[in-house]
């Protein structure tokens, strides 16, 4: 205000910008003090449209719902039905999704493999090998096959119950790993054949294939070393689903996985995280068109992660086509992850429970995300195995209420006639009507 | 010795009967005929078999081999004993690319060329090749030893960490990180018993060696490219 203005006048307010705001300011200050970008763990963490966005509508007149407590709604789910010698069933439509052991502590790895078996599901090796005690407590373990291909050997390969070829995940579709020296334990270090307390990249393609022709020949390699036994998934990130679907399915996979945005990391670049790939939500109707063009929908089986969070969730990404979902962070916060008892210790490192996503760091109160011994032993992995299988078993049972208010007996039996769309965005990437109308932007036939 | 002919047998047929060779076996001598350019042939052996391929393989050759020794009496597709564990690969004729790639043990033996990515992300495999390898070869190379009696491509080492890299004849270029290195007397002894194993005839003191100036190992803005 002008220094002449007569005493009294009305002052303006200060205005804080939209486009400059507190954090963006912080954040331009951080990188020119560092001189590096951001890095943290997690998934985007900006509002998009995603399954909060839709409704279920639910039985009526012209629709018969099943009673909940006495009438079957049935929730398994068999995968990999396509080629594989030894389809992999499990009891409930929920998968524990890829994390390695290195980004979490053994322990952690260890209450997911509990938590896991003990709801009758699958847990997922990460970039880092098999750890006995993945293996020990996980009744289905599907072992991932990435680009770096540490640990990557035969025997474990053979004591997989499932292998997922990632070529891509949500959080950095086109993006290598990361694990920086904190967390590069001796351990760690043996396994992934790397110098003790490096930065340790991941590269973000395959060593010794290029394109779906190669990824076609590289399946055939791991189904004949494995006799054909295993189901071979797909992993794609959410970058082009219809294409990336097809091509996986050209190439031979029995299932493909899905990994939106919010989909988490255990550590790269914010601006990766936050400006590369599409909102799960956008994703799943493009693959599932993709797979009926091919007319392998159901065949070859969808599995969809990024921001699955309840049982409302895994139904809605089932009724849009998937045939399962997959947790990470859901997971990790079950076991433990970002609890508000910890929140003395999120304080002194500047931050607060729920937004704590320094993973790279290796210091995780709660035991999880670290190599740090102290800190890792803070995880009792049965009492943390036991919190995931009561989450899984409430998902389920909430995946089950919903299955039942639209009239299925079967999960699998939702579908997108089931649902409406809040807004104008999900009704377009969903693919299902605004609420209150039969319409969505984009339906066929009818202009806007 | 046994005899597998790929002309009138399924590739899956005889993965499986490689496979399913007990490691008690005293009778370890197998052939494929008529491999075709076949891919993933004799992938995953987990037997001290000593197979010999008469003719040429696609992609992935000895894959993920552990114990086996395979002998390639044509060329090699790419990605020729990808991930080796342990065991002896040998090819007659020439290699393309990703040859040994990620391998964590055994010893591959080309005697001709390899191509672009030789040993790309190899984890303790020791790789001797008789002529030239392509560019990028040795790209983040953990553990091992590669030898190169020819020249190298551009690139050489790229990002490499703690593979050791001899090369006789000269580098197009370095990659990122990689670095000449002073050959010890440690290095010789360990060279000739690599060309040794090898049945390559060529003397230590021809070669020079390369590795990691280890300046990628903690991140640094002045790396960034």
């Amino acid at each position: 205000m002008a220094e002449d203005q007569p005493a009294g006048a009305p002052r303006t307010l200060p205005i804080q910008s939209a486009t400059f705001t507190a954090e963006v300011n912080a954040e331009i200050r951080r990188a020119a003090a560092t001189g590096i970008y951001d890095i943290r763990g997690g998934g985007a963490k900006r509002r998009v449209p995603h399954f909060d966005d839709l409704l279920f509508l639910g039985a009526s007149v012209s629709r018969y719902p099943l009673e909940g407590y006495r009438e079957r709604c049935d929730t398994n789910v068999i995968l990999g039905t396509r080629h594989a010698k030894r389809p992999i069933e499990i009891d409930i439509p929920i998968t524990i999704a890829g994390m390695s052991f290195g980004a979490l502590s053994a322990q952690a790895k260890e209450a997911l493999g509990r938590g896991a078996s003990a709801a009758g599901t699958s847990t997922t090796t990460g970039d880092g090998g098999m750890t006995p005690e993945e293996r020990g407590q996980s009744t289905k373990l599907v072992y991932q096959y990435l680009p770096s291909r540490y640990g990557m050997n035969p025997e474990d390969l053979r004591k997989a119950d499932a292998i997922e070829v990632v070529v891509g995940q949500g959080a950095k579709p086109g993006g290598g790993g990361m694990l920086l020296g904190q967390k590069i334990s001796p351990r760690v270090a043996e396994m992934r054949d790397l110098p003790e307390g490096i930065d340790q990249r991941s590269a973000c393609r395959h060593p010794d294939w290029t394109g779906p022709d190669d990824l076609e020949i590289k399946i055939l390699e791991l189904r004949e070393i494995t006799g054909w036994e295993k189901p071979i998934y797909v992993k794609i990130g959410g970058a082009r689903p219809y294409f990336d679907t097809t091509l996986a399915v050209k190439a031979g996979a029995d299932v493909v996985v899905l990994d939106g945005m919010q989909g988490g990391t255990a550590a790269t670049q914010d601006v990766f995280i936050e400006h590369v790939g599409q909102p799960t939500l956008a994703c799943i109707p493009e693959a599932v068109r993709a797979l009926q063009d091919m007319g392998l929908h159901r065949e070859v089986q969808l599995i969809v992660s990024g921001g699955i969070r309840s049982g409302a969730d895994v139904a809605k990404a089932i009724a849009l086509g998937a045939d399962a979902a997959s947790i990470g962070t859901a997971a990790m916060v079950a076991i433990g992850d970002n609890d508000p008892k910890w929140e003395a210790e999120y304080r002194r490192m500047g931050t607060t429970a729920g937004a704590y996503d320094d993973w790279h760091e290796g210091r995780d109160p709660a035991g999880i995300s670290t190599q740090d011994p102290d800190l890792a032993a803070r995880l009792d992995p049965v009492e943390a195995g036991r919190r995931l299988r009561n989450y899984l078993k409430v998902m389920t049972l909430e995946a089950q209420t919903l299955a039942r208010a639209c009239g299925k007996s079967h999960v699998r039996n939702l579908e997108p006639e089931d649902l409406c769309a809040l807004t104008m965005e999900a009704a377009a990437m969903a693919r299902v009507p605004l609420a209150g109308t039969d319409w969505w932007p984009g339906k066929r036939g009818q202009d806007f | 010795m046994q005899t597998f002919d790929l002309e009138s047998m399924g590739l899956r047929d005889l993965n499986a009967a490689l496979q399913g060779q007990g490691p008690d076996t005293n009778e370890t001598s197998r052939e494929v005929v008529n491999p075709r350019g076949s891919h993933a042939l004799a992938v995953g052996l987990d037997a001290p078999l000593d197979v010999t391929v008469h003719g040429s393989t696609g992609y992935y050759c000895a894959g993920m081999n552990s114990r086996a020794t395979i002998r390639i009496t044509g060329s090699a597709g790419p990605g020729v004993a990808e991930n080796m564990m342990s065991g002896t690969v040998i090819v007659e004729g020439d290699a393309s690319q990703y040859a040994g790639a990620t391998g964590h043990g055994g010893l591959l033996v080309i005697r001709g060329n390899a191509s672009s990515r030789c040993g790309i992300s190899m984890k303790g495999i020791d790789i001797v090749v008789g002529g030239d390898v392509g560019h990028m070869s040795a790209f983040m190379a953990q553990k091992g030893n590669l030898v190169i009696c020819g020249d190298a491509g551009d690139a050489l080492g790229d990002s490499i960490y703690e593979a050791r890299l001899f090369l006789r004849g000269r580098a197009k270029g370095l990659g990122a990180d990689c670095v000449e290195k002073e050959m010890r007397p440690e290095h010789l002894e360990l060279l000739a018993g690599l060309l040794d194993r090898a049945g390559m005839n060529a003397r230590p003191e021809d070669f020079r060696r390369y590795g990691s100036a280890r300046g990628l190992y903690h991140f640094d803005i002045d790396n960034a490219y």
